[in-house]
């Protein structure tokens, strides 16, 4: 069976349209890039998609009632709504630190991008 | 001039904490300046702590950070230079004495003060367009918030505005709170956009893909009923002129709306002490240091005119401090003239207004209507910058050497195709 996949890309500002088609799960062919980094996204895009996923977790004692937090690293997009979960659950103490790693989730670091 | 008022005397009195004021601060102080920074809100940062997502700083820091962090480096060289400032500080009044003679009248949690200062750097930034704005009658509930609102609701103070959501405005701030919502797990029922394409930027566009969210492209929100809280949203389809559509009404079930329908310059305080306003942009008609009609103050950043990247604002609030440098110094900013820069074809606004040909200068534009293959042109002096694209969305940034404008009398800009 075949899956086209069309992405207006966000590699530069041009936002070339791509097509990725797939057959059982193989990249069979792409159209519409005009760079190999445009290609390179889009077939990640279309095979395994991953995301940089940021909220905000509850702090006590600090400045303001919440830190942000970021993942060090992209997460596969389907996992996203279970990370959700797992930040949903966390509860911290200020002090936090900016950059500091707060959590980790399946091997990701959960990193703090507002100090408390 | 005011007794009862305890006085205090600086420089330059920065008012707004965000990026642009922060820089400007930061710039002054580094100028050898005394200055005083003043944010109505109780952290520093204007909205950039609340931006908990990425995007900020590629051009100024070359990497990307996400909002928080970006004002967390600003507000640490602040600290570093020693600036003096203070949060939960409201101006409520400039006067204008005369051109080295200013007061800026605030209130903070330890009383009322009279700053006075040789110089103004105006970085209050912007307000966004509510509902009643664009149009939008019916119930007085709770639960219509604006994008921003809601943001610092959720990311600052960590509350949920609400579970069921429509959001008006596919632009980026819009797209962006409807990751943010979808994210917390609400259901984000619909994004109403007014235009027959999504406002933001290709990569939050694919937030809507992401979540499975419903994009209405030339449609408008034109009701909202419920009691107590909204109920429901009355959605209308528009024609290619903006005009509703007779009978295509329909309805939306959400407890919570939420506004993104753009921003405005915030000019009250400026507009008070007569500064001259350009309707195209919103904000001041300013020179090439970003100094208003009324010597002696300056502007940066979204009070400026809207900006789409921070570095820019930054960069503005940098430009206004050397600004306030050089009017403190001689007196005012010189300029053997002022070469007025004119809006040509399809150039909807454009700043700095007035230049002086005596320094390099940045100019911040934004087209009409989106174009491919363009060229910026100044036929005046034949300038000629190739672009690939310009869309109205998106701000274009071009740099003019002095020399090359120098000997102009004025100058129109324009973009038009190769």
């Amino acid at each position: 069976m075949t899956k086209t996949y069309r992405f207006t890309c966000i590699v530069c500002p041009l936002g070339c349209s791509i097509e990725v088609r797939i057959e059982d799960g193989k990249v069979i062919g792409v159209t519409g890039h005009t760079c190999p980094r445009g290609q390179e996204w889009a077939v990640e895009e279309a095979t395994n998609p991953r995301r940089v996923v940021m909220s905000v977790v509850p702090v006590e004692g600090g400045a303001l009632p919440t830190v942000s937090v970021k993942t060090a690293e992209p997460v596969p997009k389907e996992l996203i709504p279970e990370l959700m979960k797992f930040l949903a659950g966390l509860k911290l103490k200020a002090p936090v630190e900016i950059g500091e790693v707060v959590a980790e989730w399946n091997g990701i670091k959960i990193v703090a991008t507002r100090g408390a | 001039m005011f007794p009862e008022i305890p006085m205090l005397n600086y420089d330059v009195v920065v008012i707004g904490g965000g990026p642009a004021g922060m820089a400007a601060a930061v710039r002054a102080k580094e100028l050898g300046l005394n200055v005083l920074l003043l944010d109505e809100n109780d952290y520093l940062g204007g909205i950039l702590p609340q931006c908990i997502h990425p995007g900020f700083g590629l051009h100024y820091f070359r990497e990307e950070l996400t909002g928080p962090e970006f004002a967390a480096r600003f507000a640490k060289r602040l600290v570093e230079l020693g600036v003096e400032y203070r949060t939960a500080a409201r101006v409520m009044e400039i006067r204008n004495y005369s051109d080295l003679e200013k007061v800026v009248i605030f209130t903070s949690p330890s009383g009322a003060y009279q700053a006075w200062a040789k110089a103004v750097i105006y970085a209050a930034g912007a307000r966004e367009r509510h509902a009643f704005e664009i149009g939008i009658v019916g119930d007085r509930v709770a639960g219509v918030y604006t994008a921003g609102e809601a943001q610092t609701l959720m990311d600052i103070y960590g509350i949920m505005p609400g579970r069921e959501v429509v959001i008006v405005g596919s632009g980026d701030v819009g797209l962006i709170m409807a990751r943010r919502f979808a994210l917390e797990g609400a259901k984000v029922k619909a994004v109403i956009e007014l235009m027959p394409y999504p406002g933001g930027l290709a990569r939050n566009v694919m937030i809507l893909r992401d979540f499975d969210i419903p994009l209405y492209l030339s449609h408008k929100v034109v009701e909202v009923r419920g009691r107590g809280r909204v109920e429901r949203v009355k959605v209308v389809k528009v024609d290619e002129n903006l005009n509703e559509i007779p009978g295509s009404e329909f309805w939306i079930e959400a407890d919570t709306l939420i506004i993104s329908a753009g921003l405005v310059p915030s000019v009250k305080k400026l507009t008070a002490i007569g500064v001259e306003i350009d309707p195209s942009t919103g904000g001041p008609v300013v020179n090439d240091r970003l100094e208003t009609s009324v010597p002696g103050v300056f502007v940066a950043g979204n009070a400026l005119l809207i900006n789409d990247l921070v570095d820019y604002v930054a960069e503005q609030g940098e430009l206004a401090a050397e600004g306030a440098k050089e009017f403190i110094e001689n007196g005012g900013i010189e300029s053997r003239k002022w070469i007025w820069v004119e809006k040509g074809e399809n150039v909807r606004l454009l700043a700095p207004h007035r230049l002086s040909g005596e320094r390099d200068v940045y100019l911040y534009l934004r087209v009409a209507r989106p174009m491919e293959d363009i060229e910026l042109r100044i036929p005046e002096v034949g300038k000629r910058v190739k672009l690939s694209l310009a869309t109205p969305a998106e701000m274009l940034r071009v740099k003019l050497k002095a020399e090359e404008v120098r000997n102009a009398e004025k100058l129109t800009v324009e973009v038009v195709r190769e």
